[in-house]
């Protein structure tokens, strides 16, 4: 056990390690100049020198690809090109409105997209099937942007209309500071977030479902004269369980790193939304902060799945 | 008042294609206390005709009337017929890997069965649940109350099957399969528990199998099945005595017997109809050696024998006169004395590492210093249960594994020294045939190509030529030549395997390895499978290496044989003197575990009482 936590975390850091280098390397390849965005279109070449060697940009990359790591060891990743600040901070700042998006809306994607699952894989070729299907269907195919202007729409600019406010068009309320408020503000990102995704862990339940309730330990479970809602919930959705297990920790770590068409539609500071300004400031040591924590996020995730796993199903233990 | 009566139960199974008839009004009553067999090839309907009766197939439109202890199965609600199941009814599986749930402890899924049916706490059900394993044979129950079914080997989990079969004491038991799933010593082992079980409780058991020696030593009667239809029932002497019914009689003439070596077996010919639509006459007609006219035209009688025998047939089972005189189909005398070895082996082992779990590493020993020697032209049998390790030496004999010690040399030549393009020339001189008839094939490839392909790889002949020799080759194994273009999912399981067989005859190897070929055929199937080898032999003076758990099929086949246990070669000798007088301990507790039917005495003692036209419902109707 330890033994397996000790490879897995040397591994993880080999692969942030890497990525970080990969990173830097596409902006040293890359066109674009960080000294002109922050000076503008008239700073002289003398003023974009000096800027550059303010940033450390006139070194040889490996040297600075060296400081970089030597600072990101002791847990700076530098200062954002813009506003100076640490990007550690910023992006530390940023975390809590990613997480409330991401959390939430795990609970309500699986709230909504297990039962359709379920109900699909359960009636499988009949009505409920189908009307599940359509589900599916629909979440998938519509852009999320489509899905969250709708959700606005319907949900904030038709009831303001006609004179009271159902949900706030956006925005972020400190959890800490009014749960309730916290919510209120996170609804509707949380619902068109569920909404996409539902689709997909609906179609992926269906299907894992559908064939674990062909396999012969459910045909004894039925030879025992258990209920069918015994069948289907404990020995079926037990099985079911791993499947959903490993999407769900997947989706969970890149998620994390940053949602980014939500957070734009309802101007939500969160990560990503951080990291789209980043990419059109050519801030750099923002956007190398957010790729190492989506990187972070995904080896922890993927660490957890495993043991999640092993703690699921006895075979692999 | 028997305790499960049939009247008339006609299955149909709706699909894409239309609807199986999966049962055509089969009729049975089993009495209190009696073990009842119901015999048949795959395809025959007799699991169905079971599952649908439980009420385990939710698709399958029933009709007709089921009588369990009076009470009509078919008409009660789905919430009594649960009660019954598990309660009244236990079931036990073929395969008890796939059966027990994989993330439950066994232990809790017996218990599952005892509170799903009773009120008791849940200490009490532990202790009913472990004194139940400890009946089975099952050691430290206690202990191994919490373990899971992989922690198990594969008869110690069919004993975990039965023991939840048993716990809630049913009056009957439904057992599908319960011992082909196991090795042949494992085999006799559960039967033996079953029996003692169904002693020991008064259970009724009704065992559905295709194994007909198995059913000849345990069964009190026997219903035989084809194609959904009950061709004949009756008690289990005077039923493997003689047969009423032609199908019987071929069914048992074409499994290989205790006593016959090397004659060739008498196949039913043909193969099994599609259930899709139902026959005018006779079902078996078509493949029956006693069909006349009649037969095809108008649907058999039932008829009623002295002996309470009863056969859906216009005729009565006969053995033909002109029987021909079983010859012994020695290979040439010149290849048997030869002392040119095809194999020789000598010292092989073999050791996988493998890393388990998180990190702790295993040994594996799957080889432990292995002989071995295959002469031209003979027959090598190699026989061992599951693991062995008799499939692994087939792949280190065949190139495909590398041994950790040992050499193998193929005709003289050590195959470890060869260079990169010595050895892919070797590759010719060893083809294998393998288990699976249907996992083997491309089924995305036409059989033209798969059959050709080692030719085109080994850059034999040309495009014409080639295709001239696949239908050469098809047409010695028995296959339609114009068939060259279709797909493997055309072909039913027996000509699949003639498919591997024409491909391993391709590069006109030295050797074929030949890996449990028959076992995942029906027994006609594999009577046609084997006469085919035989004659192969006999005409192109092939060397076979002949793998299989089965030791009638070995012994009916081999020249020789080397049993094989634990990763070494226990026993070797030729086949008249392993059966004779086995030496080792594991050769004689492999050759006690296996059943044969009693050998057909041919004299019919019955005579016909009377002859009923045999209605189905549907043509009452």
């Amino acid at each position: 056990m330890i033994a397996f936590l000790t490879r897995r975390l040397s591994f993880g850091v080999l692969v942030l390690f890497t990525l970080s280098a990969f990173v830097f390397l596409l902006f040293y390849v890359a066109p674009g100049d960080p000294a002109r965005m922050i000076a503008g279109e008239k700073a002289t070449a003398q003023q974009l020198a000096q800027i550059r060697e303010n940033l450390g940009l006139d070194r040889p990359i490996l040297v600075q690809y060296a400081s970089f790591l030597g600072d990101a060891l002791r847990g700076d990743l530098g200062f954002s090109y813009r506003n100076q600040q640490p990007v550690v901070d910023l992006i530390v700042r940023r975390i809590p409105v990613t997480v409330s998006l991401v959390l939430g809306g795990v609970v309500v994607w699986l709230a909504i997209g297990i039962p359709i699952g379920i109900m699909s894989a359960r009636f499988a070729g009949g009505l409920r099937d189908r009307l599940g299907q359509v589900f599916i269907l629909i979440g998938l195919s519509f852009p999320t942007f489509v899905l969250g202007m709708l959700a606005l729409y319907t949900l904030y600019f038709l009831p303001r209309k006609n004179g009271f406010v159902l949900f706030p068009p956006g925005g972020y309320a400190p959890l800490l500071d009014d749960p309730l408020k916290w919510a209120w503000h996170l609804t509707l990102p949380w619902l068109t977030l569920a909404l996409v995704t539902a689709a997909i862990y609906a179609r992926l339940t269906r299907g894992q479902l559908l064939s674990v309730l062909g396999e012969d330990y459910i045909r004894t479970a039925r030879a025992k004269g258990l209920s069918e809602r015994c069948v289907v919930y404990k020995h079926g959705m037990r099985a079911t369980l791993t499947a959903l297990v490993t999407q769900l920790g997947a989706d969970i770590a890149v998620m994390l790193g940053g949602v980014i068409v939500i957070e734009q539609v309802y101007g939500l500071q969160g990560v990503g939304s951080m990291a789209v300004q980043a990419v059109r400031n050519q801030d750099r040591p923002i956007i190398i902060g957010v790729v190492l924590l989506g990187g972070l996020f995904i080896v922890i995730s993927n660490i957890l799945v495993d043991l999640l796993y092993a703690a699921l199903d006895p075979r692999t233990r | 008042m028997p305790l499960i009566e049939a009247r008339n139960v006609t299955i149909r199974i709706p699909t894409e294609d239309g609807g199986i008839h999966a049962a055509n009004s089969v009729s049975f009553s089993v009495e209190e206390g009696e073990l009842f067999g119901i015999a048949g090839e795959s395809g025959s309907g007799k699991s169905v005709l079971m599952q649908a009766i439980a009420g385990l197939l939710p698709g399958a439109e029933i009709e007709g009337e089921v009588l369990f202890n009076g009470r009509d199965m078919l008409t009660m609600s789905e919430a009594e017929r649960r009660a019954l199941r598990g309660a009244q009814i236990g079931m036990i599986f073929q395969d008890p890997l796939s059966s027990l749930h994989p993330f439950y402890t066994i232990g809790s899924q017996i218990a599952e069965m005892i509170h799903a049916h009773e009120k008791v706490d849940k200490a009490e059900a532990r202790r009913r649940v472990v004194e139940m394993l400890e009946r089975v044979g099952i050691a430290e129950a206690d202990k191994r109350y919490d373990a899971y079914p992989h922690e198990f080997s594969g008869g110690m989990r069919q004993r975990v099957m039965i023991a939840m079969a048993l716990i809630l004491r049913p009056p009957l038991i439904i057992a599908d399969e319960p011992t082909t799933a196991l090795d042949v010593t494992v085999q006799a082992q559960i039967v033996e528990l079953l029996d003692e079980m169904r002693r020991s409780f008064g259970t009724t058991v009704i065992m559905i199998t295709h194994d007909l020696g198995l059913l000849s030593s345990v069964a009190d009667h026997v219903m035989v099945m084809y194609a959904g239809t009950r061709l004949e029932i009756g008690a289990t002497e005077a039923l493997f005595a003689m047969p009423a019914h032609p199908y019987t009689l071929g069914l048992l003439r074409s499994s290989p017997a205790a006593d016959s070596n090397g004659s060739p077996l008498i196949p039913i010919a043909g193969k099994p109809p599609s259930l899709l639509a139902r026959p005018r006459g006779c079902v078996f007609a078509p493949r029956c050696a006693q069909a006349s006219d009649l037969c095809h035209t108008t649907p058999p009688p039932l008829r009623r024998y002295s002996d309470a025998t009863e056969a859906l047939c216009h005729f009565t089972a006969s053995l033909p006169e002109d029987e021909p005189v079983t010859e012994q189909t020695t290979p040439p005398a010149a290849s048997r004395t030869s002392a040119r070895y095809v194999v020789e082996a000598s010292g092989l082992s073999l050791t996988y590492r493998s890393k388990k779990g998180f990190g702790r590493a295993v040994e594996n020993h799957v080889l432990k210093g292995v002989d071995l020697t295959v002469r031209k032209g003979e027959t090598l049998g190699l026989v061992g249960e599951s693991g062995c390790g008799k499939s692994t030496l087939a792949r280190v004999l065949a190139g495909l594994a590398v041994p950790t010690d040992g050499e193998v040399k193929i005709q003289g030549e050590p195959i470890a020294s060869l260079t990169a393009a010595r050895w892919r020339e070797m590759r010719r001189r060893v083809q294998m045939v393998f288990q699976d008839p249907f996992g083997s094939l491309n089924p995305r490839r036409r059989v033209g190509a798969i059959i050709s392909d080692p030719m085109r790889i080994h850059n034999i002949g040309t495009a014409a030529s080639r295709k001239a020799r696949v239908q050469e080759l098809m047409e010695t194994v028995g296959l339609n030549p114009e068939h060259f273009n279709r797909f493997p999912s055309e072909f039913s399981g027996g000509q699949r395997q003639r498919i591997g067989i024409a491909r391993a005859l391709a590069l006109e190897p030295a050797l074929i390895i030949l890996d449990e070929p028959v076992s995942a055929l029906d027994v006609s199937i594999q009577a046609q499978i084997l006469n085919l080898l035989q004659a192969l032999q006999r005409d192109l003076g092939l060397t076979y290496l002949f793998i299989s758990h089965d030791l009638s099929v070995v012994r009916h086949i081999c020249d020789r044989i080397a049993v094989m246990d634990k990763g070494q070669i226990v026993e070797s000798s030729t086949s008249e003197q392993l059966f004779r007088a086995p030496a080792h301990p594991f050769t004689r507790e492999l050759l006690g575990a296996t059943h044969h039917p009693p050998a057909l005495t041919g004299v019919d003692t019955r005579h016909l009482i009377s002859e009923t036209p045999f209605m189905t419902q549907e043509a009452q109707a």
